[in-house]
Formats: structure tokens, C-alpha cells, sequence
């Protein structure tokens, strides 16, 4: 039985441009198939919006774990899924597999091991996990090192033209340091290494992307030097798209004081000038992608000494809220905002959805983004609470949530 | 015979410092970094007392008596190891020691499963050495006696930072209750490293020493300046007018041929010798907080001077610390006069935001 189409009244749409317009949203088998000043056609199902936004679901470009309360909490209803699993997502089953995995109320899109076992060393059946529902190809947490492998890598994904998610940071550099080369390191005792590990990662990457022609996304740029790099690149027209998560715009690396492990990140929180120029590259259109990179990690994970915790944030229902912070210091309007959480990282998915328009997928959140909460790390949907933003108040909760024209509960 | 000052709990130091357990608002001793100066004087000026016992032949006090103090060494110790026994042992207390292999006890849950153990255990103090920076403050945390550090990772040692000051006075003739201000120190070697380093540092720069710090670019950590010391890595313009040169241990366990080319040619640039000595200022002191790499980072002919070495004077001192900050430590629990228990003592995981 096909589901009543539903209408959206009394929203304010968020269009790709300009300020939220006051309007209504239909939608048909799972499409958007009208949108602006119109009403509800007899049978339909209405929703009142409230004067609430009516704005595409969020597209999550890189989280670590399946984690549907979180994601749902944070109104994504797409999210890309790094192929760091146990095992890694290297062989097209379980690329198939993941695929499935959050069906039918939250899609997955895997991401392909770009090597076995994300080593580093051997390509892994790409073109056979991409016809398995792989939308794009990851390193995983680690650069690849062998640059004669990432040239490889790049030519290969170029011919399929499959976007490369890449992690920058030199790994002779990083070594096993934990925290940003700084006072903050040096006074804690802790293993560092120079944020410049970042842009000579970044530098060579892109050097490869032009001699290649590959489509290459940095999951997380983070310094202002590397951001430079990647601002000059798309300068001269490469196809280099860049992300951050939002630990990296709103915080630095004083947040490691007393050995916080939930402020222990891959790559390291930076120095307030880089968290700055973060900023400054989100304003200027530098930074394509704001993802949570979510990865709920447990007591056994983070209660541990700094050196011996993992990295990593549960970031999926802070996503939203933080993002909505640039826009109300002024850095962004609110359509770059959701440019940044939901436009690009599906163009970059190649997938129909994360903007307003009639015949893409029906993924809509209906957010409040005043609305005032306040982060609990000991009451997350998340399936951990390791979050930095612990106590914070926030503004911006997603009131409804429908994927495909049907509402999530 | 009885100690010089026959009731230790009351402070003989009246005056100098707040009145009764405002001298010391610490439940724990995790680093140096969390003292204010005037309590950093404070440890040196109780240990004086001990110093002058552990002179005598009749070396026991039973300031601790009843009181069990567990010593858990997650990394390999000998002379901190014993040091701390011996310190509790004089007091009166019963030290029970725990040396785990690093290996054995190496992830996380099982850390904070071995410190419920011992909490449950009815310690009256624990005395952690770990491996891992910050590793004893996430101990410190899970229990609920007073927690002391004797070394984490490459991030403090609180207690030799307290001796090496105690021995610099001695030496230096100083009185109780004296500083350091002015006095030029130079410490040379693995900085990068060195939780001796990181806690001398803290502890120097707060009784006004002028400190620098000397090694290769490799060994030296990002932004050291910024805790107050000059950066040197040219050992002899270090050592130009330095009054103490303590020098740190080459930790070869570390250096995988990554940092230093070879013992040898680290000798070259770095080993205190005699003549590198004669470079320093005139009568300039000699530290180490041991073991030695003799004829590496230093030579035997200066660590063995009779008028400049003070490295046995520091093993001496540091018996007496210890035994100051596990009576100062211990005071509110046993119901000192003066020495309330701590507001806000409850327990907080560190890990919110």
C-alpha cells in the first residue's frame, strides 16, 4: 500500500538561497513534488510546521558507527559510513551489507575501503564494492603513506569517477602523538606532533589530484595552513572539496586540560588561530562539508589515560546545533548552513536529496532552531555520551523528522 | 631520640604560612602544577624535620602508626620504589608495595579496576608511578584517599621536583622557609621526555629560579618557553653562568635511533664532563635524579666530585619529602587539629567538559 502524500503547511522553507521563505511542502512516493505557496490537496496527510523550518534532512559525510537514535536526534537522515568496521568495509558483501543497514526509516552509504584492511598497501575491489552501493572511497583514520599507492588509488577512482575521502595527516610526522605540538602538549607530557603534519599531507594529496584528475574530499581540514592549500587548489580549478566536524570550529586545544579524553580527536583539537581560520574557510566557501564524524566510544574506550583512549566524538546530535552557532555569530547565512550539512555531501554522494526541490527524495526535518537544550553527555540518544560539548547550552532541536515523505517516530 | 620537633602534626611553621590545613588545600599530589608557591615552601619546610631524623639512629616516628599506605608501581622502579617504602615505614605506617608489569595492567578498565581494588582495600594513601601521562589524576579520581604521583608518564614527578629544591637549599646553605630567586639553573637532556624536567620546571620557575633548559631540537618540547624557562641547545652557552646544572637521564628505552644519532656522539654534545663543567659558573652544582648512564650524559669524575655532585644528597632528600607529603597528605584523615576534610572533596571523573 502506497503511504497518503503528505503536505508540510505553516513552514518557512530553507531554499538553497536567500532567507528561509514562508511556504508549504508536498510530497508524493517519497519525492518532493511541489513546493512553495501552495495547500494540501483533499487526501493528504498534513503536517503543521508551526512556523518552524522545513529544511532538507542532514547528509552525514563520515561517522564511524550505525547509530540511528543519534542520527535521528540530530535530523540526518543520510549518513555516509567510514569503513573503519570490525571488520573493514574492504569486500563488496559487506558493502552490500551496510547498505541495508539502517533501511527504511535512515540510508547508509557505505564508504569503500580504498585498501584491504585499510593498510594502505593493496587497492581493494573498488569497482566491485561500488556496484555494491559503495557512493564513495575512503582511507579510513589513516593517511595512506605510500604515495606510489595514493597516485594509484586516485587514477583508479578518477576512471570511475568516485570521490576519494581522504584523512591528511603525515604519518612520520603524527607518529603516536596525541595532541597538537603546543603549550598545552608540553605541559601535559603528552606525545605531539606539529600541526604542519596536516598541510604536507594536504600538499601532496592535491599535487596528486592534479596529475590524476580524481575528485578528492579531505574529511577534515583543519589548520590554517592546510586550508590555504586547499583554497589555492580550487582556485586553479581542481576538483578538491574539503569538511571539518564542528570540534574543530568550536574548540581548541586548551580543552585538553586535566587529560580530557573526550577531547581527544583525530587530527588533535589545534590552536585557537587554526580554529579561527576554520571558521574563516567555512565563511569564505573553503570548507564544502560540516559532518559529526560520530563515533559513540564507551567507558572501556575513554576512560582510559589520554595516550591509551580512543579518539573520537558521538557528534550526531550536536551537528545541527553547532553548525547553527556560525550562523548566529553572522559567519554564514542559514542556506550556506545547510549547504554545508546536507547540499554538498550529497552531491558529493552523488545522491538525489539534501535540498529542497521537487523529485528529490522526500527527507525533510522540520527544525526549531531557536529552541533552546541543553548537552547531557549521561542522557544521549547516542549509544555513548563522549561528547566535549557536555553541559553546554545549545539552541536548534529538529521538532519532526520524515525520510521518504513518511515521519520517523 | 626523639624528632628536633616532638609534635610533627603541629605545624612548627606557624606564621609563615595559613594556619592549619589552609597551607596545603590538596587532597592529592598529582603535580606541582596544581600547587600555588607558598605550598611548595611549605612541603620543603615540613620535610626539614625529617631530614634531621633521618640522621639519627633511632629513624622512626609514629605519625602514621595504624595507617596503610599502598605503593602500586605500574612501571619499573627501584630507588623511587624504595624511597617511598622508606619514608612510610619511618612514619610508622605499614606500606604494602604492588610492582605490576606495565604490560599486565596495560588497558584502561583494568587501571581503573586495579585503583577500586585498592580503594577497596581501606588505604589510607596510594602512591602511583604509571607510564601513561595523567594516568595517576584519572586514579585519583576513582578513589578516595589522598593519591600521591611518583612519576606519570612524561608528564610529573612531583616528589623529585620537591627534593631536588629541598637539596639546592641545603646545599646553597639557604634557610627554611627560603626560595630560590635569582638562581641560575640549568637542566640538560631528554626534556621532551622528562617528567623530572616538566616538574622541576614548574617548581623552579615558582621559587625564582632563572632556568634554562638544554638539548637537542628533537628532545626539546613545542613552546617551552611559554613555562617561563630560555631554551638553550648549546650545551656550553646553557651552562655559561649556571649555578646548578642537573642533568637528565638518556632515556635509550625511548630513542629507537630517532632522536639521537648514537650514545656517543650524544656525549659529544651533551655529556657533563669535567671540562664542560669548568664552562658553568665557578663552583656550580651537579644534579641527577639517577639512574646515571655514566659516560653518556655524564662522567664519572663529576658525578663522583666530592665538592660539586649532589646526587646521593638528593636521595637523601628525597626520603624526607616523602615522608613530609605523606604526613601533610594524611592529616585530614586523621583528624589533625585544624586540618578539616576538603569541601567539595566528591569524586568527579574528569572526563566532563
Amino acid at each position: 500500500m502506497t503511504p497518503r502524500p503528505l503536505t508540510i503547511i505553516n513552514g518557512r522553507l530553507v531554499l538553497p538561497e536567500g532567507a528561509p521563505q514562508p511556504g508549504a511542502l508536498r510530497c508524493e512516493n517519497g519525492r518532493i513534488v511541489a513546493l512553495g505557496a501552495i495547500a494540501p490537496q483533499p487526501d493528504d496527510e498534513v503536517f503543521d510546521a508551526r512556523g518552524a523550518l522545513i529544511a532538507p534532512g542532514l547528509v552525514d559525510l563520515g561517522v564511524f558507527a550505525v547509530d540511528k537514535p543519534a542520527f535521528h536526534f540530530g535530523g540526518i537522515t543520510r549518513a555516509a559510513l567510514m569503513p573503519d568496521q570490525g571488520p573493514p568495509l574492504d569486500h563488496p558483501a559487506r558493502v552490500r551489507f551496510a547498505a541495508q543497514s539502517g533501511k527504511p526509516d535512515m540510508w547508509i552509504h557505505p564508504l569503500a575501503a580504498a585498501t584491504r584492511a585499510l593498510e594502505g598497501a593493496e587497492m581493494a575491489e573498488i569497482a566491485l564494492m561500488r556496484d555494491a552501493g559503495a557512493r564513495a572511497v575512503a582511507t579510513g583514520r589513516r593517511w595512506i603513506g605510500d604515495s606510489g599507492v595514493m597516485l594509484r588509488l586516485l587514477s583508479y577512482c578518477a576512471m570511475l569517477d568516485m570521490v576519494v575521502v581522504t584523512h591528511a595527516e603525515d604519518a612520520g610526522i603524527t607518529g603516536s602523538a596525541v595532541a597538537t605540538a603546543g603549550e598545552m602538549a608540553t605541559r601535559l607530557g603528552l606525545p605531539s606532533a606539529p600541526a604542519q603534519a596536516e598541510a604536507l599531507a594536504v600538499a601532496r594529496d592535491i599535487a596528486l589530484a592534479e596529475l590524476t584528475g580524481a575528485r578528492i574530499h579531505f574529511r577534515q581540514v583543519t589548520t590554517a595552513r592546510s586550508l590555504d592549500l586547499v583554497r589555492a587548489a580550487k582556485a586553479q580549478g581542481l576538483r578538491v572539496t574539503a569538511g571539518v566536524t564542528p570540534a574543530h570550529f568550536m574548540l581548541s586545544d586548551l580543552e585538553i586540560i586535566d587529560f580530557r579524553t573526550f577531547c581527544r580527536m583525530s587530527p588533535p583539537l589545534r590552536c585557537d588561530a587554526d580554529r579561527r581560520a576554520v571558521i574563516a574557510a567555512i565563511a569564505d566557501g573553503t570548507i564544502d562539508v560540516i559532518a559529526s564524524g560520530h563515533d559513540p566510544r564507551g567507558p572501556e574506550d575513554k576512560r582510559l589515560p589520554f595516550v591509551d583512549a580512543e579518539p573520537g566524538m558521538a557528534g550526531a546530535e550536536t551537528l545541527l546545533s553547532l553548525t547553527l552557532t556560525l550562523v548566529r555569530d553572522g559567519h554564514i547565512d542559514l542556506a550556506r548552513a545547510f549547504a554545508l550539512l546536507a547540499a554538498n555531501p550529497a552531491r558529493l554522494l552523488k545522491v538525489r536529496a539534501g535540498v529542497l526541490e521537487t523529485d528529490a527524495e522526500a527527507d525533510i526535518a522540520i527544525i526549531d532552531a531557536e529552541r533552546p537544550w541543553v548537552v547531557d553527555s549521561d542522557r544521549m540518544a547516542a549509544s555513548a555520551g563522549n561528547t566535549p560539548f557536555d553541559r553546554r547550552p545549545v539552541e536548534g532541536r529538529v521538532n519532526a523528522l520524515f525520510k521518504g515523505g513518511k515521519r520517523i517516530d | 631520640m626523639q624528632p628536633s620537633n616532638p609534635h610533627p602534626d603541629q605545624a612548627p611553621l606557624s606564621g609563615r604560612y595559613p594556619a592549619g590545613g589552609n597551607a596545603f588545600l590538596h587532597r592529592d599530589l598529582t603535580g606541582i602544577g596544581k600547587l600555588a608557591r607558598h605550598e611548595i615552601l611549605y612541603l620543603l619546610d615540613e620535610a626539614e624535620q625529617w631530614v634531621e631524623l633521618n640522621r639519627q639512629s633511632q629513624k622512626r616516628a609514629e605519625v602514621l602508626s595504624g595507617l596503610t599506605i599502598i605503593n602500586a608501581f605500574f612501571e619499573n622502579s627501584t630507588r623511587t620504589l624504595l624511597s617511598f617504602e622508606i619514608a612510610g615505614k619511618r612514619l610508622g605506617a605499614d606500606v604494602v608495595n604492588m610492582q605490576a608489569a606495565t604490560s599486565s595492567v596495560k588497558k584502561g578498565e583494568t587501571l581503573i579496576d586495579t585503583a577500586m581494588t585498592l580503594n577497596a582495600m581501606r588505604a589510607d594513601a596510594i602512591v602511583i608511578r604509571h607510564a601513561s601521562s595523567g594516568a595517576v589524576g584519572l586514579i585519583a579520581d576513582k578513589v578516595d584517599c589522598p593519591v600521591l604521583n611518583a612519576g606519570d608518564g612524561q608528564h610529573e614527578h612531583p616528589t623529585q621536583a620537591l627534593l631536588d629544591a629541598l637539596t639546592i637549599r641545603h646545599a646553597l646553605n639557604l634557610a627554611p622557609g627560603s626560595d630560590l630567586n635569582g638562581l641560575k639553573i640549568t637542566i640538560c637532556g631528554d626534556i621532551l621526555h622528562s617528567r623530572v624536567a616538566r616538574s622541576n620546571i614548574l617548581s623552579l620557575t615558582a621559587l625564582g629560579a632563572q632556568v634554562r633548559v638544554c638539548a637537542p631540537p628533537a628532545l626539546m618540547p613545542a613552546e617551552i618557553e611559554t613555562m617561563g624557562v630560555t631554551p638553550f641547545h648549546d650545551f656550553d652557552a646553557a651552562l655559561h653562568g649556571a649555578e646548578i646544572v642537573m642533568m637528565l637521564r638518556l632515556q635509550q628505552e625511548r630513542m629507537q635511533g630517532q632522536f639521537i644519532a648514537s650514545p656517543r656522539e650524544y656525549r659529544h654534545l651533551y655529556g657533563l664532563t669535567l671540562d664542560r663543567l669548568a664552562k658553568a659558573g665557578a663552583g656550580a652544582l651537579v644534579m641527577h635524579p639517577g639512574p646515571m648512564n655514566r659516560g653518556i650524559e655524564i662522567d664519572s669524575q663529576v658525578a663522583d666530585h666530592i665538592s660539586r655532585s649532589l646526587i646521593t644528597r638528593q636521595v637523601e632528600s628525597g626520603v624526607a619529602i616523602r615522608m613530609a607529603c605523606l604526613d601533610v597528605l594524611t592529616r585530614r584523615a586523621r583528624g589533625v587539629p585544624g586540618w578539616e576534610p576538603l569541601a567539595g572533596d566528591a569524586m568527579s571523573t574528569g572526563e566532563r567538559a
